[in-house]
């Protein structure tokens, strides 16, 4: 095993290598592109075989992928943004097919405005699709996840593709120690796919993901999605198992820091959750039994795991790098159903922060800690908060003022 | 942890600088995180990159909000706020700059209360040879005022990051890198590692309550025309690209059509003529004027000369 400085990106394309994918439908956009960058670059060198194909969209890139998959090679691919949402029509389309391919999809915040910096309404704008979702918080992470998905997703009592996700910036093109696992240890991990009976052949007409209209097949199809990614639960905390014996390395569905006995907790999903962690370590050192609950497993939602980490937990602090224009945070809501009902549930606190890639400063996680700390006392939950300091404020107010200024001079928008 | 942060312009190498010292770092055996940070732009726009290294886990991220050191690579960058070039400085940070001028010069003008260290060979970025190396430069520099990395290991480091550009360019990055790191002997070990944030006693932050405003306040509209105008992206620019007209056969629809900023509009005699005020540098038009009309020259010695003659 060698331990080398490796960018998110980078991981995630030595995951695709460990992988040994066959195909590689592929489209540029930032922060993605050093991905299929990389993959093409081995493809050329001959240090991977298969074959990578620039499509012309990403519509055209999922639906490449989905009909590669039909036909039972392992396939890749990578988008961000933008890009899954121009190929959102198809993201739903071949999650029905019910064949597995892992995609990559590199978190920037969407428009409008225009942003290049990591939040997740890319990712939540698939949630409900069909995929499964893996999301990241170290470059580690990443290239393990990858391995995960293939066998998650393989895995014929799941049968999905799977969503592998990385925040832009903060992992896409930050470089740390990662592991590389032998290719031989990855193999053994990760066998050849076993389509078993998945064998979709131009030369061989069938008619696959067929047109059914009608409440009543369209029904049973789209629960049985549900119940194959309910099916995923399970079988992950098996995979993650093997994975640990093979390689070390614990990934569960939800991954807890310090919060045995914690009476706060943060809750949340992405790279900003190691921030989390050196907050806690800094409440820790402050006498604060304050931990960390973050969110590896987006689809399927670990909702009774949920439940039983925080039972005994006295509040949360839901931390939303999303944000549901009309509701607010999403996780708040996912956590929220979950805990219905669930007798002594701890109280939630809404906090929506980091949208664009706005930072997160330590002293906020101390200060939701503090409110989530009293609210619970209170036993009253907070009005939401959105993470926006008064500095932040003075400087929006120059930029609208130069607008404003232009406006009066141009005689426009009057 | 050390936190380390590098300012530069696209182009200048940044980000191969962060990432010599994060790969000198880890090749001493700290736990490492290197990334750069820019936007859409590209050649001449100012962009940073950081390193953090620590002897255990890193769990922190993102841009750099109390550096250590400071290392500044184009001293034009300072009066810019968007450059953000002393964005969370203290008296314990260190302020490496590449300047002609000295130290105290450097002291008063920004009213600086930590020590600031010029970089060896300071301003020697004017001929575009020596250009790419000042990434390498500004490493090696680092790298001593760290004080926690050997000179093998920054050689190694070099190694890592400019191998795949060439043996030439390796060993040119190389020795500058070296000779950086030699020259810095009395300011070895000046940068010192900060402390973890100290959740007792924090200062809270001014968060604020977001009104509903009317949408044509909340809307991002720009209710004027040619805004983009206003914005001198010309003064990103290191490298000036020049028309000999005495060369030019007047295929303007060449460099005009290919320049990526319509930055080279062609006069009523179908003479192209370059718009310095928005040409960023990206000498796009220097690689593909047929004739070879079109020179770089490098900006700072254009500017002087004008001032010359003014």
């Amino acid at each position: 095993m060698t331990r080398v400085l490796l960018t998110g990106n980078g991981a995630a394309a030595w995951g695709a290598r460990l992988a040994r994918v066959d195909y590689v439908p592929a489209f540029p956009i930032t922060p993605q592109t050093e991905i299929i960058e990389t993959l093409a670059r081995w493809y050329d060198t001959g240090e991977m075989r298969g074959r990578l194909t620039l499509l012309e969209s990403e519509h055209s890139m999922i639906t490449a992928a989905g009909a590669a998959a039909a036909t039972g090679v392992r396939v890749f691919s990578a988008t961000s943004s933008q890009g899954l949402l121009y190929g959102m029509e198809m993201i739903y389309t071949v999650a029905g097919w019910r064949v597995p391919f892992v995609l990559v999809n590199v978190s920037r915040g969407l428009a409008s405005p225009i942003t290049l910096e990591s939040d997740h309404n890319d990712l939540l704008a698939a949630r409900d699709s069909g995929f499964l979702a893996i999301v990241c918080a170290t470059c580690q992470e990443v290239l393990d996840s990858v391995l995960l998905a293939y066998r998650l997703g393989e895995d014929p009592r799941v049968r999905l593709p799977v969503i592998v996700n990385l925040d832009g910036f903060t992992l896409s093109f930050t470089r740390e120690p990662v592991e590389i696992p032998e290719a031989a240890r990855a193999a053994d991990f990760l066998p050849a796919f076993d389509p078993q009976g998945i064998s979709f052949r131009a030369s061989q007409p069938s008619s696959q993901a067929v047109a059914v209209l009608g409440g009543t097949p369209y029904s049973y199809f789209r629960y049985e999605t549900h119940l194959a990614a309910l099916n995923a639960l399970p079988v992950y905390d098996e995979i993650a198992g093997a994975f640990e014996q093979c390689f070390g390395r614990a990934h569960p569905a939800v991954e807890t820091y310090r919060a045995d006995d914690a009476d706060v907790v943060f809750f949340m999903m992405g790279a900003f959750a190691t921030k989390a962690k050196a907050a806690v370590d800094g409440l820790r050192e402050a006498g604060e039994r304050v931990g960390l609950l973050r969110l590896r497993l987006l689809r399927p939602f670990p909702e009774a795991r949920l439940r039983a980490l925080l039972a005994g937990t006295r509040g949360v602090a839901v931390i939303d790098q999303n944000l549901s224009n009309g509701k607010g945070g999403v996780l708040h809501t996912e956590l929220a159903s979950a805990l219905y009902g669930m007798r002594d549930a701890p109280l939630l606190a809404s906090f929506v922060g980091g949208l664009g890639g706005r930072d997160i400063g330590a002293e906020e996680f101390y200060e939701m800690a503090a409110v989530t700390r009293r609210a619970a006392q209170g036993g009253v939950a907070p009005a939401p908060r959105l993470l926006y300091t008064a500095t932040e404020l003075r400087e929006m107010r120059k930029l609208q003022a130069v607008a404003a200024v232009e406006r009066l001079e141009t005689g426009g928008g009057q | 942890m050390y936190r380390i942060r590098f300012h530069g312009r696209g182009g200048q190498g940044m980000k191969t600088a962060s990432r010599i010292l994060g790969s000198a770092f880890f090749r001493e055996g700290y736990e490492v995180q290197d990334a750069p940070r820019y936007g859409a732009e590209r050649r001449g726009a100012p962009i940073f990159a950081y390193v953090r290294a620590a002897q255990r886990p890193i769990h922190e991220r993102g841009g750099i909000a109390q550096p250590d050191l400071v290392v500044v690579a184009d001293e034009t960058l300072t009066p810019i706020p968007a450059a953000g070039v002393l964005a969370g400085v203290s008296a314990r940070t260190v302020l490496l700059i590449n300047s002609a001028e000295s130290e105290d010069a450097w002291k008063a003008r920004l009213n600086y209360a930590g020590r600031i260290v010029r970089l060896p060979g300071g301003g020697e970025t004017r001929e575009r040879a020596e250009t790419a190396t000042i990434g390498a430069i500004c490493a090696g520099a680092a790298a001593r005022l760290v004080g926690r990395i050997s000179r093998e290991a920054l050689a190694l480091a070099v190694d890592d990051e400019i191998a795949a550009l060439g043996r030439e360019a390796a060993e040119k990055s190389r020795e500058r890198a070296l000779a950086a790191f030699d020259a810095l002997d009395f300011a070895e070990g000046c940068v010192m590692e900060g402390e973890a944030h100290d959740a007792r006693g924090y200062a809270a932050p001014e968060w604020v309550e977001l009104a509903a405003e009317a949408a044509l306040a909340a809307a991002p509209d720009i209710r004027a025309v040619a805004t983009s105008v206003e914005v001198r992206t010309g003064l990103w620019r290191t490298l000036r690209p020049v028309i000999d007209y005495d060369h030019c056969k007047g295929c303007s629809w060449v460099c005009s059509t290919l320049c990526p900023d319509s930055a080279i509009q062609v006069d009523a005699e179908g003479a192209p003529r370059i718009d310095y005020d928005h040409c960023k540098g990206c000498l796009v038009c220097v690689a593909v004027c047929p004739p070879h009309a079109i020179r770089a020259l490098p900006e700072k010695d254009v500017q002087q000369a004008q001032e010359a003659t003014a």
